[in-house]
């Protein structure tokens, strides 16, 4: 029998889970478990520069390597610093555990110096909490943690703690517990028999189907078996911004991603479809556009691990509660040997589809002359090439997140990492930094806007501290781009602080961290520039690309109107 | 339409919050909401009224069901089941109203539990369209003060609400 502290037990435990790296804050009350952190070195603490930087690193880290990002942050501000990011991460159903430190717990309710109900902050963007209320509880609360943050739909888990309950003097007996009971948490491990025959059914009978697949895809693990689903019936798919990736976008089955800056096809399809087939999406309003006017000639099933997803905005069908990898699994095993019922309405089906497709080839974005300013959209396309659309590409929020998911194509999983929910602007430099530590060998570029940049750009000297190689594309309109694209279309281009006056000189702030910056202005000079950026794996380098301010993202929904009704450019529209 | 949910939790500090947090966060309605330990230390029953048609009763309920504290759950009003609800009552009672009063009372089969010169409280059990009638009934007289414990139901018949 072993006797610990509280907070040797949390770091014995971090170690007994396999937890490789935590990011943290330390202040008053978590310092008994720093101390105890020291005094190992099997899990690596990664000192950021504000707490909000390290729930989007751990964030990152979990959505790259699908296991839980582990967050340590002090009492009061330590812990409301970490409020946005764990709504980041409750918002995309992201596994991650934030350990809080807590006033003693004789004085909690006494308003005490740092003092916040974390708890009581957090309940709404949680996927569960607890507050420790004797040191023996510590390792069987943490398993119930990270066991919640993981399975089922994941979230985040907030586990507060109190400063006596990790005292150096108290000391009790530890056992890592291997498993965890808990008699009202009963993730399903699989779909209904009956009503996946019944999906199945519909699917073979389909004249005009199309998948439409979202985040639960990519972080249930199913890509695989949705690719080879896809593949066989030779439907069209289409996936959220969040299940980007699930299934390969070079691929000709694949019609990008939909919604309000989806693709031409993919929301035309869907407008016109008679059988959407959803897998971990959630029919979100910024995919349906008006759910009144919501695909009016589909049948619906909607296949989630989550009950209350389906049918919360649009009614399903058939409805299928399990989890992605299963059903797909059990729904290749009934269409294996079957054949579609009307081969011809389906070729009928692609060209229509395919026409949809011409119709927008070559008109996408209008591209820059030799001389002008760079439009967004190309430096995306030439980041692309350069990093042979293998990078893990991180994103902050506006148009330069936007372009990035449209013109850079991703044909494997867990590659965009982007805040869909929330939209949080400055997360994409903190998660960058998270999958960098974890995938050093690998290229992960941020790319972001001078707006979102600034939110979190402190956490360059995390990066010099730990020498993280991550490289950041800058998209530089000098103006909140998106913010700006709404005020040009819904109020008359009054563009009320949305330019940013006074933008600091990048490149020679980068330079006071003793990184490499460089400025890219015109074309010719941006894919060589990207190739010197990429060229050293482990070098943190900043590309400050001047492009278009008046580059508006389409296509763009028209608010209240059906999946159908967009604008396509400045001067076109269906 | 309204619905009676009944709900098995477990009796920790928080649980309570959830769930009242997660009608507030989700903007669904509560019109009467009670709680308090079962037989069972570890388990609280808290029973809640709310308005709403299919589709929010079942987003309530699935919402409900998610949280990890709430260990099972029912729509009383799916089947038949008791509706009760506790009622104290304030009101004037001088002179001849005094006998009007007792009349009434007797009448709804509620019971007189404290008496002064100028007041009667007065306890009355029924479902809450009773108490509503009741109240109705008392207003000419004068309410003084009116507490409700707001409803609490059990289904009718074998159907048991247990672990």
């Amino acid at each position: 029998m072993e006797l610990l502290s509280g907070a040797d037990m949390i770091a014995r435990f971090l170690q007994d889970e396999g937890v490789e790296y935590i990011y943290g804050y330390p202040g008053g009350a978590a310092l008994h478990i720093y101390d105890a952190l020291f005094r190992q070195d099997k899990v690596k603490h990664i000192l950021v520069r504000h707490e909000q930087a390290a729930t989007h690193a751990a964030d990152g880290y979990a959505r790259a390597s699908g296991k839980p990002g582990v967050v340590l942050v002090t009492s009061g501000p330590g812990a409301t610093n970490a409020v946005t990011g764990i709504a980041t991460a409750y918002m995309d159903s992201i596994p991650m555990v934030v350990l809080c430190g807590q006033v003693m717990s004789h004085l909690i309710g006494d308003d005490a110096f740092q003092e916040t109900d974390i708890v009581g902050v957090t309940r709404p963007i949680v996927k569960h909490s607890f507050s420790i209320r004797h040191p023996s509880e510590i390792p069987e609360v943490l398993k119930k943690a990270f066991y919640l943050a993981a399975t089922g739909r994941p979230g985040p888990v907030v586990v507060d703690i109190p400063k006596d309950m990790t005292a150096p003097t108290e000391r009790y007996e530890y056992v890592y517990p291997k498993k965890v009971k808990l008699r009202s948490y009963n993730p399903v491990t699989r779909g209904h028999t009956g009503q996946i025959k019944k999906a199945v059914e519909m699917m073979l009978k389909a004249k005009r189907p199309v998948f439409y697949t979202g985040g639960g895809v990519v972080t249930g693990k199913a890509s695989e078996g949705l690719t080879d689903l896809v593949k066989q019936l030779g439907f069209p798919i289409t996936t959220t911004l969040m299940g980007i990736g699930a299934y390969p976008q070079s691929d000709r089955q694949c019609l990008g991603w939909l919604g309000m800056h989806g693709s031409y096809e993919s929301n035309m399809a869907m407008h016109h479809a008679d059988l959407i087939i959803a897998i971990g999406a959630r029919f979100d309003d910024r995919v349906t556009n008006n759910t009144s006017k919501f695909c009016p000639t589909a049948k619906i099933i909607h296949v989630d691990v989550d009950p209350s997803s389906v049918s919360k905005t649009v009614r399903a069908d058939v409805p299928i509660v399990g989890p992605a990898s299963s059903v797909i699994n059990e729904m290749i095993s009934l269409v294996q040997g079957q054949s579609i019922a009307q081969p011809e309405a389906l070729a009928e089906w692609w060209q229509k589809i395919d026409g949809w497709r011409a119709e927008r080839e070559g008109k996408l974005y209008e591209p820059s002359k030799p001389g002008d300013v760079l439009k967004p959209q190309e430096v995306v396309e030439a980041l692309c090439r350069v990093t042979r659309g293998e990078a893990y590409v991180t994103t902050d929020v506006g148009q330069h997140q936007m372009f990035a998911a449209q013109y850079y194509k991703f044909d494997k999983p867990n590659r965009l990492i982007t805040s869909g929910g929330l939209g949080t602007m400055g997360f994409g430099f903190p998660a960058a930094m998270g999958i960098k530590q974890n995938f050093p060998d690998d290229d992960v570029v941020c790319v972001t806007g001078e707006g979102s940049f600034q939110m979190m750009m402190q956490e360059l000297s995390t990066c010099k501290q730990y020498g993280v190689g991550v490289k950041i594309v800058n998209l530089n309109n000098a103006s909140l781009g998106m913010v700006r694209q709404w005020q040009d279309l819904n109020y008359k281009s009054r563009h009320a602080h949305s330019y940013m006056e006074s933008l600091p000189d990048f490149h020679m702030l980068i330079e006071a961290y003793g990184f490499t910056a460089m400025t890219v202005n015109t074309l010719d000079e941006l894919e060589p520039a990207l190739e010197r950026a990429f060229a050293n794996k482990h070098e943190l380098v900043f590309l400050d690309v001047k492009v278009d301010p008046h580059e508006h993202v389409y296509p763009m929904q028209v608010p209240l109107g059906a999946m159908r009704d967009m604008l396509l450019s400045k001067t076109e529209r269906t | 339409m309204r619905h009676i949910i009944s709900i098995l939790m477990e009796n920790e500090p928080g649980a309570l919050s959830r769930v009242v947090g997660l009608f507030s966060q989700r903007n669904f309605n509560i019109e009467t909401l009670n709680v308090a330990p079962t037989e069972d230390p570890s388990l609280s029953r808290l029973t809640v009224t709310t308005i709403g048609d299919d589709r929010v009763i079942e987003q309530i309920t699935k919402h409900l069901n998610k949280l990890i504290d709430v260990v099972k759950l029912v729509d009383l009003t799916e089947g038949n089941h008791i509706e009760r609800e506790l009622m104290l009552v304030k009101v004037k009672a001088l002179g001849a109203a005094r006998d009007e009063v007792k009349r009434t009372v007797d009448i709804f089969r509620a019971q007189i539990v404290d008496v002064t010169p100028s007041l009667y409280t007065v306890q009355i059990t029924g479902d809450a369209s009773k108490l509503d009638a009741f109240l109705q009934a008392m207003a000419p007289v004068g309410i003084l003060e009116v507490a409700r414990t707001g409803v609490s139901g059990i289904a009718r018949g074998d159907k048991v609400l247990s672990l």
